[in-house]
């Protein structure tokens, strides 16, 4: 019987730790994350898990360290927020260039500056080019889901890439809400023991891990990478089958709310989904108009093809991004879903729209009025511009 | 959102309005219901007003925005009540709960004219009485959970007390003060 709890975001992904037991966890501090590993470090001084929590001096540090343990043949996480995660730029394509398998909980929070403590996406999309798989969270529920995933996504010998699990900072690292747990056996039977084909600390087969590659080499290294994100989309439905069977809950790529009949849709990630599915709610109760929603999972890799297709018959799209990336013409998700569509000839109208930036908070009557301008552009054929605000003051 | 019961918490940082919003949705979730319990941060210092919220419900949860139309309001820290417009948004078939010792006539002249029902507390009498120190948010969340209905008296103490024999199970003591602090809350409400 799966167990209900009502737990944070991040005493959610920290239980999930504590089931899974990796073998080393470095971490340093930082708003919003914090919690995760003073969770963690409870649940070792308790002796309930024998992760050697190593304690650095900076994330730069924490990154490195968990590098340096992942490619000696450990299961090594660590967790971070904002300009935590900025301080392992560095570290981040090391990760994942030599193809270590880490698990990386981050807490989504807008970077400086000005400083700001809240949820924005800023962080986890700048570092979308960094050969990490993004998978993101609605819920303390979908949080506590893809992190157990993760393992089992990051360690398949056809990927062997690292997974930055994303959830909002505060809305869902804060909030405590309802929860079903899964039984520790199970949750360890899923993730399984991690068993490294190449390692540091194997005395029989002698490696070397990130050594310098000429030019004769790195372009034929940046190819593996894409092939292993390619051969990720796979075995993540193939992982999300396998939970589905174990606990009822269905992941995909992305998820589909009410786009049967869809007419109007918003593309959008994380948190502010679950606002929009009650605007959804409200509007098909009171109004009968067709509106529906795509809440995007797994950023890396993008499911272009997918999302087209999801897209291929509403009238208008509204593509909603809680992070700038100063192209002056889209965000970072309003520039795939773009793409995407091109490449499938849609005939939607499309806008862009920026919200939630630095925890600026968004309603249900904020996606009320955005299924409204939808309606409208539909029927005017106009966009009011490549991309517009929610919430900003003028 | 026929069925959730939305409500917003007033205090400053260090006072516990966090703490009473996530032991409200304790005791909510452990009666079978969807809970919601979440702060709202800004700048992180003791002392600065801070906000936390409810959101109690039969059915699944889905919103993670902010409460800006309140069924109820809570007010820990009194002084709040110049500088913060507390009712904003707060339904007039619902109510605001003040933490103080003056008067229900006195308070409601810093309520902007909110017509709803004004209920006061004092919250610090009744834990000075009950427990010899002053810790206002055990007779907040009663007045909270009285005034609300989120669940029935002897239901919402029953929760209480074994929470509280799980929470002090190493100084006992002090179960049955905190027992007490939320049963004169509860009785201050009755007598409204």
């Amino acid at each position: 019987m799966a167990i209900r709890e009502r737990l944070s975001g991040n005493e959610a992904v920290a239980y999930a730790i504590k089931q899974i037991n990796p073998d080393v966890m470095p971490a340093f501090p930082i708003t919003p994350s914090t919690e995760i590993p003073q969770y963690v470090a409870n649940y070792i001084a308790n002796g309930e898990i024998d992760t050697e929590f190593i304690h650095v001096e900076s994330e730069h540090s924490a990154m490195s360290a968990t590098v340096g343990a992942s490619a000696a043949g450990a299961r090594a996480v660590t967790a971070t927020s904002s300009c935590g995660m900025a301080l392992m730029w560095e570290e981040l394509y090391v990760a994942a260039s030599n193809r270590l398998p880490i698990v990386l909980a981050l807490v989504n929070r807008a970077l400086s500056g000005p400083i700001n403590i809240n949820a924005d996406h800023s962080d986890s999309m700048g570092a979308r080019d960094s050969g990490w798989i993004q998978i993101y969270a609605e819920s303390n529920q979908e949080v506590y889901d893809n992190y157990i995933q993760a393992f089992p996504i990051a360690e398949n010998k056809k990927v062997h890439l690292p997974v930055m699990v994303c959830q909002d900072g505060f809305i869902t690292s804060h909030g405590v809400e309802n929860i079903m747990l899964i039984e520790d056996d199970k949750v360890k039977a899923f993730v399984g023991e991690y068993e490294p084909e190449h390692y540091l600390l194997n005395a029989d087969e002698r490696i070397a891990v990130g050594p310098y590659a000429v030019s004769n080499y790195y372009m034929e290294t940046k190819r593996g990478q894409r092939e292993a994100m390619l051969n990720a989309r796979e075995v993540i439905l193939e992982v999300a089958e396998k939970f589905e069977k174990m606990t009822g809950r269905k992941y995909g790529f992305f998820e589909e709310y009410r786009m049967e009949d869809a007419e109007y849709a918003v593309v959008i990630i994380g948190s502010a989904a679950g606002t929009c599915k009650a605007a959804i709610e409200h509007i098909r109760s009171t109004t009968g108009k067709k509106v529906g929603l795509i809440k995007i999972r797994v950023f890396r890799p993008f499911p272009e093809e997918e999302i087209a297709r999801a897209l291929a018959n509403v009238k208008a799209v509204a593509i909603m991004d809680r992070s700038e990336m100063f192209a002056g013409t889209s965000g970072p998700l309003g520039a795939e879903v773009r793409a995407a569509m091109y490449q499938a000839h849609a005939k939607a109208e499309v806008v862009n729209y920026f919200y939630g930036l630095g925890g600026r908070d968004i309603t249900v009557s904020d996606f009320e009025r955005v299924y409204e301008n939808l309606e409208k552009m539909a029927e005017t054929h106009t966009v009011i511009g490549m991309y517009d605000y929610i919430g900003l003051r003028e | 959102m026929k069925n959730t019961v939305e409500i917003r918490w007033h205090g400053r940082g260090g006072q516990g309005a966090k703490t009473a919003a996530l032991l409200l949705a304790d005791v909510a979730f452990k009666t079978g219901k969807y809970v919601q319990g979440f702060p709202e941060y800004g700048p992180e210092r003791m002392g600065a007003p801070i906000t936390a919220y409810n959101r109690i419900s039969e059915d699944e949860i889905t919103v993670h925005s902010n409460i800006y139309e309140p069924d109820y309001v809570v007010v820990v820290d009194e002084t709040l009540l110049d500088s913060i417009d507390v009712t904003k948004g707060l339904k007039t078939e619902g109510a605001v709960i003040v933490n103080t010792e003056h008067t229900k006539e006195e308070i409601m002249r810093h309520l902007n004219g909110y017509e709803g029902t004004v209920y006061t507390v004092d919250a610090k009498s009744i834990s000075m009485k009950a427990l010899g120190k002053n810790y206002p948010n055990s007779p907040m969340l009663a007045a909270t959970v009285a005034v609300s209905g989120i669940m029935g008296e002897e239901e919402f103490l029953s929760e209480m007390e074994s929470s509280f024999q799980h929470k002090f199970a190493k100084k006992p003591e002090v179960i049955d003060g905190n027992m007490q602090a939320l049963k004169m809350a509860f009785d201050t409400i009755k007598k409204h």
